[in-house]
């Protein structure tokens, strides 16, 4: 029983919900905008970024992408906000907007 | 024969009585019987008393329980007479058959009082004499058969080189030697 | 022709698995599991099989690695027992919920303490409400072509749920007996390939098994597993008609032993309804109208067919050989007051708990439960319910 994932919604029967709640795609993460939650936001000041990419492996949502071997700007739409690349930052290249989005 | 045998077996763990019943449940089975073999399980532990248990029957078995009220008896070791009532329920008109040098007269006193008949084997002296060893399920086995009427001497003794062939396949000497104490308890068993 | 051999229950079970060739067999490799695993190992070893055997190091990991080879598209089984089936138990939640279509082979022993090992159904009692089909069996010739119809039942369209095939520890798993097995091409053709639609190592249709249901989906989720519990007793009974017609042997949820005109009845599942049914054949000849049900399938519980069978009886005796210290009675004592209340039915009733850590049940204990009924001696003193046999 092969339901399209949009189509799983809170109004739905149980006779429509798939086998066991399979869900059948995959990378369904990125068409949720956990961005939604962030209270706290970073702000990425390319002039002070040395690319040295600490912060890249630290994110948790993988909202820095990476192009080129260069960081790119925050993925606002999945970045939750923690700071966690803040800390890990060693030039200051990175500031939390408090209760900012 | 009856429609219906049931046979208990007396023997000490690692002595091989669980097997015998198993194998004398092969043979019946190859004379188109309908047949059940199974060990009473308890803590399984070398030298402590165990029950293995036969049926025979020209009908289906239905009944899985143990048995209570058995056409034969066979004491593998006779040192459980002391300790064991191994005719507890015993048909008089079955038998019992004990492993032992002893002869029957001997015998019939330790069994409190069984008026059935009485048959006696020497499984050790047959075992080591054939084998080398102490196996006392093989001359057992054989001598149930011929008691308990199950088949004929040389029809069983063409199954059971039959199935020592399979069993021993890697171990040929073997062979000769089980063929050898089935043959001499057959004749000896009194 | 069937092939006529003799077998131990657990041979019996074990040569049906060697003919389905299942593709993955994660087991706990020794004691409280089964001869099934070891007699598996020795198929593989000799190249009589291509499964692929994966010794674990509990029971909990063994039908964990069982989900997973079925989730990830694999004919997946595994052996249990006992104890082994406790630690078993959250997994089998998993197992049922996930509907993978499983099967377990169960060897129904005691579950300890006072420690024990010999057979009871507590264990198998024990995982009644986790979502598997459960089909007991009397002897070993039940149990091989339960195993036989196992797969078709679990990765059915509508069923898709793991099955439980069990039998009696010792009393039919150690015991050797004769037996009529299937030809080998015969059960292939009947059991099939397993071609999942769906299935985790599909490169082409990436899908995720086992997902986080929150209590908006929940509930959804498990309305659907109940329909597929429900939906499977229609497929039971068209697998079992489907297997008569290759074996000669006739199956159902439960089998009728002389009931077309019984007014004292019991209801008994496992090897002791054999010794029962000579209860049965006794009493006949003496002209009593007793009678006997066997439950096959506890699991879908077919309540309405049971009450059904039962409707004309006067008074009925229900067998449990496990309890469920719900200090009222055993559970298939319960699911069956239960069928009956459900369907306006009031013959009288009692309930026994019997055979408890393989104690033995014999002909004559059976008859003396007939008799009890006959002579209307059905009062419980202390408990609502009787152990059968037990010391005063």
């Amino acid at each position: 029983m092969k339901t399209d994932v949009h189509k799983i919604n809170e109004n739905m029967s149980w006779r429509d919900i798939t086998l066991g709640c399979m869900v059948f795609a995959s990378g369904t993460s990125r068409e949720f905008s956990t961005g939604e939650w962030r209270v706290d936001t970073p702000v990425f000041h390319e002039d002070k970024c040395k690319q040295c990419l600490l912060c890249v492996p630290v994110c948790p949502d993988s909202s820095i992408p990476v192009k080129d071997e260069k960081r790119l700007d925050f993925d606002y739409d999945h970045c939750k906000g923690c700071g966690i690349c803040a800390k890990a930052c060693p030039f200051d290249a990175i500031s939390m907007k408090r209760g900012e989005k | 024969m009856k429609n219906l045998i049931e046979i208990r077996w007396h023997g000490r763990g690692g002595q091989g009585a669980k097997t015998a019943a198993l194998l004398l449940a092969d043979v019946a089975f190859n004379t188109g019987s309908y047949v059940q073999g199974f060990p009473e399980y308890g803590p399984e532990r070398m030298g402590a008393p165990i029950t293995a248990y036969n049926r025979i029957s020209t009908t289906p078995i239905r009944v899985h329980s143990n048995i209570y009220d058995p056409d034969y008896v066979v004491v593998v070791d006779e040192t459980l007479l002391d300790s064991i009532d191994v005719t507890a329920g015993l048909s008089e008109e079955g038998a019992i058959l004990v492993n032992t040098p002893k002869s029957k007269e001997e015998i019939i006193p330790l069994l409190n009082g069984y008026k059935g008949k009485v048959y006696t084997v020497d499984a050790r002296k047959i075992s080591v004499d054939a084998l080398g060893k102490y196996f006392p399920n093989s001359p057992m086995l054989a001598a149930i058969v011929k008691v308990a009427g199950i088949m004929p001497d040389e029809e069983f003794l063409a199954q059971m080189r039959g199935s020592y062939e399979h069993k021993f396949a890697s171990k040929p000497e073997m062979i000769e030697g089980n063929m050898k104490a089935l043959e001499v308890s057959l004749r000896e068993v009194k | 022709m069937a092939i006529r051999e003799r077998l131990s229950g657990n041979e019996a079970v074990s040569f049906a698995i060697k003919q389905i060739n299942p593709d993955v067999v994660p087991a706990f490799p020794i004691t409280p599991s089964t001869e099934i695993p070891q007699f598996i190992a020795s198929y593989i070893a000799n190249g009589e099989i291509d499964t692929v055997f994966v010794p674990v190091e509990s029971e909990h990991s063994a039908m964990s690695a069982t989900i997973a080879a079925s989730a990830a598209g694999a004919r997946a089984l595994t052996a249990t027992s006992s104890a082994g089936m406790a630690l078993m138990w959250e997994e089998l939640y998993l197992a049922a919920s996930n509907r993978l279509p499983i099967v377990l082979t169960l060897v129904n022993r005691a579950l300890s303490g006072p420690i024990n090992i010999n057979a009871d159904h507590s264990d198998g009692m024990g995982a009644r409400d986790a979502g598997w089909i459960q089909l007991y069996a009397e002897d070993n010739q039940e149990a091989y072509d339960n195993m036989v119809q196992a797969y078709r039942i679990s990765e059915h369209k509508d069923v898709k749920l793991p099955v439980m095939v069990c039998q009696d520890g010792f009393i039919t798993s150690h015991a050797v007996q004769n037996i009529d097995l299937i030809e080998t091409e015969k059960v292939k053709a009947f059991v099939g390939e397993y071609e999942p639609e769906e299935y985790l190592l599909n490169a082409a249709n990436p899908m995720a098994v086992g997902p986080y249901a929150t209590s908006g989906y929940y509930m959804e989720a498990k309305r659907a597993q109940a329909q597929a519990m429900f939906d499977s007793k229609k497929v039971i009974l068209e697998i079992a008609e489907e297997f008569e017609k290759l074996s000669g042997r006739k199956y159902g949820f439960f089998e009728e032993y002389r009931m077309e005109d019984a007014e004292y009845a019991m209801v008994i599942m496992g090897s002791a309804a054999g010794a029962a049914k000579d209860a049965v054949d006794k009493l006949r000849e003496e002209g009593k109208k007793v009678g006997l049900i066997k439950v096959r399938m506890f699991r879908p519980f077919p309540a309405q067919e049971l009450a059904a069978a039962l409707s004309k009886v006067k008074a009925v005796a229900l067998m449990d050989r496990a309890d469920s210290f719900n200090g009222f009675s055993g559970p298939l004592a319960s699911d069956v007051r239960a069928a009956l209340f459900a369907n306006k039915l009031t013959p009288d009733t009692v309930a026994y708990v019997y055979g408890l850590g393989g104690r033995d049940v014999r002909v004559e204990d059976l008859e003396g439960v007939y008799d009890a009924l006959l002579r209307g001696d059905l009062a419980c003193e202390e408990i609502p319910y009787r152990y059968l046999g037990v010391r005063e």
